[in-house]
């Protein structure tokens, strides 16, 4: 969903109506146009992959300057705005690994905390009235579990659930296949449905079904 | 065997709430579900978990500030859009 509650329409389906020669020609009212267009899209990405609004002021100064000094080498292949989106993700993500003492590498390989967990939390809580799926605690729970997800997995949840983006754009954002897209979303939700059933287990008392073999 | 099929089931369920199984495999799961009330929960609450994120988005806004310091951090100043 869009900030206006409307279905999204991913940034990068807007009309791309830069002159990309001007820009490598370094022409500052065309560069000034472009930071115009993106930069709110830009710094709510940011914002949701990071929470923290300093950081995210950081990653998108960071981003307009690396997209300024490398437009002249910009090849084309891409839209401009995956490619912004590209150079804002890669920065947000150094800056979760910093924070995220176990990952290390950029082309992050897929990790053993990635592996698929088995649901453990079989909760039915997805009948409750949505005024109580949906108090401010509530909601602060869920931006907390977002938080708990690893960054690949974060980075990914971010663009295609939140930011409305298909999962051939992510995939080119983040020069993944539309396969590990699939992949990385599916663990991220199931981690994200795993908390969440734990939290509104525990806060409204409901009894978990019994899994067959635990009786 | 059955707590197997649950397992294989798994990574398709994601595909399966956002519609884009083919009707086989939709069958498949349908079909499990209607026998396997874990399953059934797991993918009821994995829909709510997508559904709760997407609809109770706060706007995020950059505020004008950040703004200023962006156009400033690239030199732009003379083109902040309420510059004068």
């Amino acid at each position: 969903m869009t900030d206006d509650g409307t279905k999204s329409t991913p940034a990068l389906e807007r009309t791309e109506a830069f002159s990309l020669e001007a820009l490598q020609q370094g022409d500052r009212i065309e560069f000034a146009r472009l930071v115009e267009a993106y930069s709110d899209i830009i710094y709510r990405v940011v914002m949701r992959m990071l929470e923290n609004t300093q950081d995210a002021e950081d990653v998108l100064q960071e981003t307009f300057i690396k997209a300024f000094r490398g437009l002249k080498n910009f090849d084309g292949r891409s839209k401009l705005s995956t490619w912004l989106y590209r150079i804002a993700t890669n920065e947000a993500l150094m800056v979760l690994r910093r924070g995220h003492k176990d990952t290390v590498s950029i082309d992050e390989p897929f990790q053993e905390e990635e592996d698929l967990d088995e649901p453990r939390q079989i909760v039915d809580w997805c009948c409750m009235p949505e005024e109580e799926l949906m108090t401010s605690e509530a909601r602060r729970y869920l931006d907390h579990a977002i938080d708990s997800l690893s960054p690949s997995l974060r980075v990914v949840f971010v663009l295609r659930d939140l930011e409305g983006l298909s999962t051939a754009e992510a995939g080119e954002v983040l020069n993944l296949s539309e396969t590990a897209v699939k992949t990385r979303l599916s663990r991220a939700r199931l981690r994200l449905r795993e908390s969440l059933s734990g939290y509104f287990g525990k806060t409204h008392r409901l009894q978990p079904v019994i899994r067959e073999g635990d009786v | 065997m059955e707590q197997h099929h649950c397992r294989d089931l798994l990574e398709s369920l994601s595909e399966y709430i956002d519609g884009n199984l083919g009707p086989e495999l939709c069958l498949q799961i349908e079909r499990h579900m209607a026998g396997c009330e874990n399953c059934r929960v797991v993918v009821d609450t994995l829909r709510k978990t997508v559904y709760l994120y997407q609809s109770t988005q706060e706007p995020v806004k950059m505020p004008g500030e950040v703004r200023e310091r962006l156009y400033r951090s690239l030199d732009l100043e003379q083109f902040l859009p309420d510059a004068s």
